[in-house]
């Protein structure tokens, strides 16, 4: 093998380690790590189960704020939601249908949203403004229909 | 290690030679140019159905309700991403593997023909459902969404057609092998085990979720299904698929281009490792599309950023082999200076041209398939149009490019036909056609991705809604890479037909570049693929019984089936 190769899968290999590293040293030491919530749910009786028979936002502490939402085709609940900028929102997610993609542009919120499962994400808002939030993963003949907004004041 | 000098004058080797001095056998040529024109033609309706999506996305077209976004969705990437890259790759394959391993034997001949009919009813099934909008459920079909019944089964045909091809390729690697006992398989050969081991392997699992859980459900025999278990199923296939893909342009570059441009390949054993890495190592890969998935912890999530990391080392291996190759040639033949070199590559050629422009993109695609395999940064950009942005770049480019380039010798070789000055010509301003449409519109989607903009989906504003707006100005670029993309699909399949049917006759040299000089002989381990196989059965296993096995045993209530469409 020629040295020059030796050196090129050296740091072949040194940078796929360091992506290894920082992936895990931000999953595991920061708590950056992807939407991962294990808890099942009854699909077909989303509505009768808490807490997603009471969807809604709620405050749970000073700026920081729960949002319950259900996803079916084509829309979320609740929708148009408003939370006073520099909150955290913590978002419990489910689909009472299909497959569902639950991402707010601008931000790194995006996290599958599966019938039987419940979904878990957290953001903190510190930048007042209109967020767009859409349906990522295509769901149905509307699903280009399907989006809303956070309004950070 | 091609040319196989045998002292015994067996009737293999006497085939062997009478091959290589008569050119292609007729009855194995007529198998490779139906894969071919069926792939091609694969090729001008899926990259039609592109065109209007790009046109679509980009707002300057309202699709019919008779043939909506989601119709033409659906066929554009079973189209491309099934029908178009399996044909070639078993016309191809099929073509080296008669070329190298002295004719197909007749009954390997019976079988390949009775998959080339199954895929073709498969397909025919696959498409009526989507054409009357009863099957608008996309390449992944994704439970709970449920399609017509018909949509599966045209499925189960077109993965049997595949497994017949497979297994033919088995019986003719295995007949060899016996009659040439210590030798090592051809490299070209050697490819096309690999990629057919891999397509067995991947079929398989899509094979699993179709059969025993879709169709009962779908058909109603049962009432609900495990989506998890379904969704993680079905990308054990869905990634292996389009990295199988990949592995047949790789087998190209190591084996063909460096005889177009007039050189040695590179390291037998090395080349034989990197093929053999990429069957171990390529089906967890599949996992990195559920970075974002619930019900999965974090610490699976974190060993599979390893699993799929792991298949960027070959590809590294390649990267550096390529330009050794290039380089050692180009000095050869009288290139001089640290880079100067690269005055003398056959730039003109097209049979180099598109596979080296193939190549030139896998770098950025490469780098963009590890970000996308970390679990961070994937959040950013899953199911964005970035993604979509990526695998036009490694598909449409990388694989495609390399195809296109293979076709240009491939399809006269076996209508003993030339390619003519004219005729190269035409391919090289395909290429540049095709490479400036793909990087125009593979580029707009990355950036506008990166902004949020999500795949899948059609024209919208979200009610006009002032972020959505601002990424239309990107959106427009995908109406013009998709125009350009479209003039030259077009060009690219005038020339294969072209060159099937009308070049003027002669023989065309099916090129299969020689080992070095004077290089060490490969160990013969390199031949155990009993050993490769139960390596990447542990692999899998170590992947997907601790997930799988957790969707099964603590699987919520089931979904019953939905059409949303």
């Amino acid at each position: 093998m020629h040295r020059s190769e030796k050196i090129w899968l050296t740091l072949s290999f040194g940078m796929i380690m360091a992506f290894m590293i920082f992936a895990g040293y931000q999953a595991f030491a920061l708590e950056m790590g992807p939407p991962s919530h294990g808890e099942r749910i009854d699909p077909q009786k989303v509505d009768q189960t808490a807490p997603f028979d009471q969807p809604g936002i709620k405050q749970i502490g000073e700026n920081e704020y729960e949002v319950v939402m259900t996803l079916q085709v084509f829309s979320f609940t609740p929708s148009d939601i408003e939370v006073p900028a520099g909150s955290t929102v913590h978002f419990t997610l489910t689909s009472k249908d299909v497959v569902h993609g639950f991402q707010v542009a601008g931000t790194n919120i995006n996290a599958m949203v599966m019938p039987g499962y419940v979904q878990k994400i957290t953001q903190k808002f510190d930048k007042a403004g209109e967020y767009l939030v859409l349906c990522n993963e295509y769901c149905g003949a509307g699903h280009q229909l399907m989006g809303t907004t956070i309004t950070v004041k | 290690m091609e040319t196989v000098i045998s002292q015994t004058g067996n009737a293999s080797v006497f085939k062997e030679k009478a091959n290589k001095i008569l050119g292609v056998n007729l009855q194995d040529a007529k198998i490779s140019k139906s894969y071919l024109s069926v792939a091609f033609i694969a090729l001008l309706i899926g990259g039609t159905l592109g065109l209007l999506q790009g046109l679509n996305r980009a707002g300057l077209l309202e699709l019919p309700s008779w043939l909506n976004y989601y119709q033409v969705l659906t066929a554009h990437g079973l189209l491309l991403v099934v029908v178009f890259s399996a044909t070639f790759t078993i016309g191809y394959f099929y073509a080296g593997m008669s070329h190298t391993l002295g004719g197909l034997l007749p009954k390997v001949r019976t079988m390949v023909w009775i998959g080339f009919w199954l895929k073709i009813i498969g397909v025919v099934l696959v498409v009526i459902p989507v054409l009357m909008n009863k099957a608008s459920v996309m390449y992944t079909f994704y439970p709970p969404m449920a399609a017509d019944p018909m949509f599966y089964f045209g499925l189960v045909f077109v993965v049997l057609g595949v497994w017949m091809a497979c297994f033919g390729g088995f019986i003719q690697v295995a007949n060899w092998r016996k009659n040439h006992k210590g030798q090592h398989l051809p490299i070209f050969s050697f490819f096309a085990t690999g990629v057919f081991v891999l397509l067995v392997g991947a079929t398989a699992f899509v094979a699993v979720e179709v059969i025993f859980m879709i169709i009962p459900w779908s058909l109603g025999w049962v009432d609900t299904i495990n989506v998890m278990v379904a969704r993680t199923l079905f990308w054990a296939f869905g990634h292996t698929a389009v990295n199988i893909w990949y592995l047949t342009a790789v087998s190209a570059w190591y084996v063909i281009v460096p005889k177009v441009i007039g050189g040695k390949r590179w390291s037998d054993l090395l080349t034989r490792i990197v093929v053999i890495a990429l069957v171990i190592m390529n089906i967890t890969g599949g996992f990195h599309h559920q970075i974002v998935d619930p019900g999965i912890s974090e610490s699976v999530k974190y060993m599979h950023v390893f699993m799929s990391l792991a298949i960027g080392f070959p590809s590294l291996m390649t990267a550096y082999a390529m330009f050794a190759v290039f380089e050692k040639t180009a000095r050869k033949q009288g290139g001089k200076g640290l880079i100067g070199w690269y005055k003398k590559m056959p730039w003109s050629d097209v049979r180099f041209l598109a596979p080296f422009i193939a190549m030139l993109a896998f770098i950025p695609a490469g780098a963009g398939g590890i970000a996308q395999t970390t679990n961070q940064l994937d959040q950013v950009v899953h199911n964005s149009m970035w993604i979509v942005g990526h695998f036009h770049l490694t598909l449409g480019m990388s694989v495609a490019m390399t195809f296109f380039g293979i076709s240009y010798w491939l399809v006269p070789y076996l209508s003993k036909r030339v390619l003519t000055k004219g005729m190269n010509q035409f391919g090289v301003v395909t290429t540049v056609i095709w490479t400036i449409g793909m990087i125009t519109m593979s580029g707009a989607m990355h950036t506008v991705g990166l902004f949020g903009s999500p795949r899948r989906t059609s024209y919208t504003t979200y009610f006009d809604n002032a972020t959505a707006l601002s990424w239309d100005p990107y959106l427009i670029f995908l109406a013009i890479g998709g125009t350009l993309l479209m003039i030259a699909a077009i060009m690219q399949v005038y020339a294969v037909f072209n060159l099937m049917f009308f070049a003027p006759k002669g023989e065309t040299e099916f090129p299969i570049a020689e080992v070095e000089d004077g290089e060490a002989k490969t160990p013969y381990w390199t031949e155990r693929w009993g050993v490769w196989i139960i390596l990447m059965i542990i692999v899998v296993a170590m992947a997907y019984v601790i997930p799988l096995t957790d969707f099964i045993v603590n699987a919520p209530p089931g979904s019953p089936p939905f059409k949303t469409w």
